[in-house]
């Protein structure tokens, strides 16, 4: 490293800090300049010589949720400490972090950096094409008409999952454009407008003649979607993950989880703005697991673990499986038995019903139909489009 | 001052912080940014604000957050009975409506409301921002604007500019996914339930009296609690509560009277459904560890 001929100015711990940053956000911490404006402030009012004080000051600055923090232990000894890389220039040190980079490859599918690391993903995406090709050829002559009538089992084309993905998004936003719970005016509301009725009653010498109203536009809901990905759902697993994709993409606070004998929160995978990317991983994720089917341990984890936070008497709980279980019934009546007394909604979308002459005979599918909303086919896109007016109607 | 004297004082105050959150609580004053704060329920998120407040022997201010919370809540509101009035005599003095208007959009008629108010003190605050995630995207998009420039602008009268900047400490529960932009701008730390260790210091600072064998029962009985499967985790205030109850019911030992431990867990569980999760046997069970 060359030696700067304005020590005051390019001062080691500035570039050092920036350096770090960069491996943060390499990391997928977006941390950028501000940050690193911040955490020299914060040296200046610790003791910069004191490692442990270090970490504790730019991990207040630099993570931005539990995820992060939980990581950022890792990400700053490998930056500061391996190698000896405190001593190091910065560009070795811009090396050393490119190896630590890749070596975390996991923590990347949130980043929207542009790094090299996200190179390496390609293989991914180019796979993508080819898995997503079958079924093609035989639709490609009456694709365009028939998609949204066609089973979902067919359908495997990046077309078709965007379309997935597009319904899911009207689904969404159909909600999400009846958020707001501030008061607007109105030419009905229940409450009185008093800031314009007392700037209008100013002419009239204080007689309020006119009374403008306001109300509370109607109240919100959002969904939580959790996925069976297990063996007898394959088929179907790509064209609803690509649905999911919508829901999350359309409105900030669906919140997407796959399950097969395990339960993996996915919502911020899905955000990833490349759609055929995200899907494929999932996929991979999905299939990595295989095994039998746990819905009614899934859904007890899900109670226990996340409902608290994301479910509420405004939520929707849509559930995609087609309710073979390996547990036994009664696990799945109480975990929705539970979910239902935080005031949740509960969609059950079952591949299977759109069949004809299906009933819900899997003991699973039966010990839950007492719980639920609404239970519906979700075989053809048609199928999942029509959940946007029984939505609009709660 | 350094962080380690903060967390001193705190803990001086009867607040035990970890590092982490001393050193994020050290480095929001000192730099002067917002602090937000997650985790759980109960885990004395508020209470930090509030011990700030006292240690810095400043007012708190609070904002309560909740779905449908708008400007006239968190900001400002005109005084419009007063207004009201005022018009009434204006009109019979046969003032001119321009100047009557401008009269009833002064300062005077002005309510202040927690924002407007925190950053009106003479000397900084501690403005509490509590369960931001409770209120809609908007107003968290609104109180980006006033995190970021420390100012509020009220259309009649102008801008007002902050006379000090507050000490800002929003809590979250995670009921909603906040924006990235209000993560970035704000230092973060996860308060989680504490450890074992750091529990015990609590309940020495705040129940000095307590014998530390049954001092040892009860955190020992909380956090093996915790791992239970609840609907919802006993907190720190919870273990308090208990604490003071069976000190107050001049129990020795958890083990010594089942019965009565037992109708004393109203403290640590809240609803029906975890009261019959946890009966006597479990009760012992825990009790036997904990020991």
């Amino acid at each position: 490293m060359q030696v700067t001929r304005f020590p005051e100015r390019a001062a080691g711990p500035a570039d050092r800090l920036a350096g770090f940053m960069a491996h943060l956000r390499m990391n997928g911490i977006p941390a950028g300049l501000g940050e690193t404006e911040t955490a020299l402030a914060a040296l200046c009012a610790i003791d910069p010589g004191n490692m442990a004080e270090v970490r504790l000051a730019l991990k207040a600055i630099c993570a931005g949720d539990a995820d992060q923090e939980e990581r950022f232990n890792d990400l700053f000894d490998a930056y500061w400490r391996n190698r000896g890389a405190r001593r190091d220039s910065v560009a070795t040190t811009s090396s050393a972090h490119q190896m630590q980079a890749r070596g975390a490859g996991n923590y990347r599918m949130a980043s929207g950096a542009s790094d090299e690391a996200g190179e390496a993903d390609t293989p991914d995406d180019e796979s993508a094409g080819e898995t997503g090709r079958p079924g093609t050829g035989r639709l490609v002559a009456s694709r365009i008409r028939t998609t949204e009538k066609t089973d979902l089992r067919k359908l495997m084309t990046p077309e078709d999952l965007e379309r997935a993905e597009r319904v899911a998004e009207r689904i969404a936003r159909s909600i999400h454009d009846r958020r707001s719970r501030r008061r607007k005016a109105a030419l009905h509301g229940e409450a009185l407008d008093m800031r314009k009725i007392l700037r209008k009653s100013v002419q009239r010498g204080g007689e309020p003649i006119e009374l403008f109203r306001k109300a509370r536009p109607d109240r919100p809901v959002h969904i939580v979607a959790l996925l069976d990905v297990s063996g007898s759902m394959t088929v179907h697993a790509r064209v609803f993950l690509a649905f999911l994709k919508g829901l999350v993409s359309a409105d900030s606070r669906t919140d997407a989880y796959l399950f097969h004998t395990q339960l993996v929160r996915i919502s911020d995978a899905l955000r990833d703005g490349d759609t055929m990317r995200a899907v494929n991983r999932l996929s991979i994720m999905a299939q990595g697991f295989g095994g039998g089917t746990k819905i009614g341990a899934n859904l007890k984890l899900f109670n226990a673990q996340y409902a608290a936070q994301s479910v509420n008497g405004r939520s929707v709980v849509i559930i995609l499986s087609d309710g073979y279980d390996t547990d036994p019934p009664e696990m799945i009546a109480e975990a929705l038995a539970r979910l239902k007394r935080r005031g949740a909604r509960i969609v059950w979308l079952n591949p299977l019903k759109g069949w004809e002459g299906y009933e819900p005979v899997a003991r699973g599918m039966a010990a839950a139909l007492p719980y639920l909303d609404h239970f519906a086919a979700a075989n053809t896109l048609n199928d999942l489009a029509a959940l946007e007016p029984w939505l609009n109607g709660i | 001052m350094s962080w380690q004297k903060l967390q001193a004082d705190l803990s001086d105050t009867g607040y035990v912080a970890s590092d982490d959150l001393a050193m994020a609580l050290f480095l929001a004053v000192t730099l002067g940014k917002p602090l937000l704060l997650e985790g759980p329920a109960g885990v004395g998120k508020t209470q930090i604000a509030k011990t700030l407040a006292e240690l810095q022997a400043t007012k708190l201010i609070r904002l309560q957050c909740y779905e449908g919370l708008d400007a006239s809540h968190a900001i400002y509101e005109w005084n419009y009975q007063r207004q009201l009035l005022s018009i009434r005599a204006s009109a019979e003095e046969h003032k001119p409506s321009g100047e009557v208007e401008d009269h009833i959009f002064s300062e005077k008629f002005l309510l202040q409301r927690p924002l407007l108010e925190a950053i009106r003190q003479e000397k900084p605050a501690v403005l509490l921002i509590d369960e931001i995630d409770r209120a809609d995207e908007e107003f968290e998009a609104y109180l980006l604007e006033i995190l970021s420039d420390f100012q509020i602008t009220i259309p009649e009268i102008g801008t007002i500019v902050a006379t000090s900047r507050p000490h800002v400490i929003l809590t979250a529960n995670g009921a909603r996914d906040l924006s990235d932009a209000l993560r970035r701008r704000c230092l973060y730390n996860y308060v989680d339930y504490p450890d074992r260790g750091t529990e015990m210091a609590i309940l020495a600072k705040r129940c000095p009296a307590l014998e530390d064998r049954l001092a040892e029962q009860i955190v020992g009985f909380v956090q093996a609690l915790r791992k239970e499967e609840l609907e919802k985790k006993p907190g720190i205030a919870e273990m308090l509560d208990w604490a003071a109850a069976l000190a107050g019911l001049g129990v020795n030992d958890l083990a010594d009277d089942p019965e009565q431990t037992q109708a004393t867990l109203v403290c640590l569980l809240k609803t029906e459904r975890d009261r019959a999760a946890v009966p006597k046997e479990v009760q012992q069970r825990l009790v036997g560890k904990a020991a």
